[in-house]
């Protein structure tokens, strides 16, 4: 079962508009996955390699770096190559949070 | 190899639940229009979000064709959409009764020489021949979850199916950029004979504290290749579904392996059906499921 010790809450994204830092995101994405799987990961380790996570796992993380990074995934975005990492994940959100906040303000 | 639907192509899909949901999912993501029954407005209400999510899926694995606009999905409640049909697949709850009510209307209603596919993971086909119309249109299939990432089908030619179904089954199929393996008609056929007891087996392993539920599915996922664990397959194929298909074997065959186990029975008591409850031998979250 989950409970409030096993399940790091979800980061918001900055108020402002802004991108998140990537620092914050790997970190953020590394206590999520630790909570998920029970198992310690390096950023730049395959989750999905011979025998790893599943492809119904790979939609639970486009779907929690949605919710917790208040970005949109879609078109050739939506492809498993990347979310094979935590730095690969990571770079996504800042990349899609920065359009986001580009095209708010131009 | 992927043949391009026809314009005439209109696929009715019976049962707006797991299968139901996931054969759809792959249905129109190869831009066959699909039209999906259920009694129950509910479930087809249900079924909507889960067909979206289904298609996110399928993008994300790469296995949606390119450059295919996704066919149109239509719902109903009434089984009269079956007289459009140029295909249908029922795939309500895995209970002989039930499908055999279900496919006696359908084939009451389907024109003839329309293929009528029973999708079951372990009810023989001939159990189902003598409630339909047309014994000679009916054949079965065994989709795997989720249908529209596992490219390979089951294909159950029953004793009394005939060649034209045959080989419109296989003309959808291919459609549908599906593979199928034909087998014929037995209890459980040869996948879920052969997986269903040894998920089984798993559980009793977990239940006997040999191990733990993540130990199993590392050993059977690292050592013997397994894509996901026994375990995690439960969950996805459902408890319930899992003891059903169980009790169907063991009735059928006498095999004591095909007892489910008292952890498996308890689980399915306490509504711990797996990732469609939230709750299995994982935790699950909404989003999901």
């Amino acid at each position: 079962m989950r409970t409030a010790d096993n399940w790091a809450a979800p980061a918001s994204p900055p108020a402002d508009g802004s991108a998140s830092d990537p620092e914050t995101v790997q970190q953020e994405l590394l206590r999520f996955l630790e909570a998920r799987t029970r198992t310690s990961w390096d950023p730049d380790t395959d989750l999905f390699a011979a025998g790893g996570q599943s492809s119904l796992f790979a939609l639970e993380l486009v779907l929690h770096l949605e919710k917790s990074f208040g970005i949109s995934i879609r078109g050739t975005d939506l492809r498993l190559d990347n979310f094979r990492t935590v730095t690969v994940m990571a770079a996504l959100v800042t990349r899609l949070q920065q359009q986001a906040a580009g095209s708010q303000h131009g | 190899m992927t043949s391009t639907p026809q314009p005439r192509d209109r696929l009715v899909v019976l049962g707006a639940g797991v299968m139901g949901t996931g054969i759809t999912t792959l249905a129109i993501g190869h831009g066959v229009p699909v039209t999906l029954v259920d009694t129950d407005r509910e479930q087809l209400v249900l079924a909507e979000p889960g067909i979206e999510r289904g298609l996110r899926l399928a993008q994300l694995m790469g296995t949606l064709p390119p450059a295919v606009a996704i066919g149109a999905l239509l719902t109903s409640t009434s089984l009269e959409a079956v007289a459009d049909a140029t295909a249908v697949i029922e795939a309500i709850t895995e209970n002989a009764g039930l499908k055999a009510k279900a496919l006696a209307k359908a084939s009451a209603a389907v024109r003839p020489g329309i293929p009528l596919i029973s999708n079951t993971s372990s009810i023989p086909i001939d159990e189902l021949a003598d409630s339909v119309a047309r014994p000679t249109d009916l054949l079965g299939t065994h989709f795997m979850n989720p249908p529209s990432l596992i490219k390979t089908v089951e294909v159950i030619r029953g004793a009394k199916t005939g060649d034209a179904a045959m080989a419109a089954a296989g003309s959808l199929l291919t459609a549908l950029g599906r593979q199928a393996v034909v087998v014929k008609d037995a209890p459980g056929f040869v996948t879920s004979r052969v997986l269903h007891p040894m998920i089984n087996d798993a559980v009793r392993v977990v239940e006997e504290g040999t191990a733990t539920i993540e130990a199993v599915d590392a050993l059977m996922q690292g050592c013997l290749g397994h894509p996901t664990g026994p375990l995690r397959t439960a969950d996805l194929i459902g408890l319930d579904n899992l003891v059903d298909s169980l009790r169907v074997l063991f009735e059928r065959t006498g095999d004591g392996g095909c007892q489910p186990c008292e952890l498996l029975l308890a689980k399915v008591r306490a509504g711990e059906l797996g990732r469609k409850s939230g709750q299995g031998f994982y935790t699950y979250e909404e989003d999901v499921r």
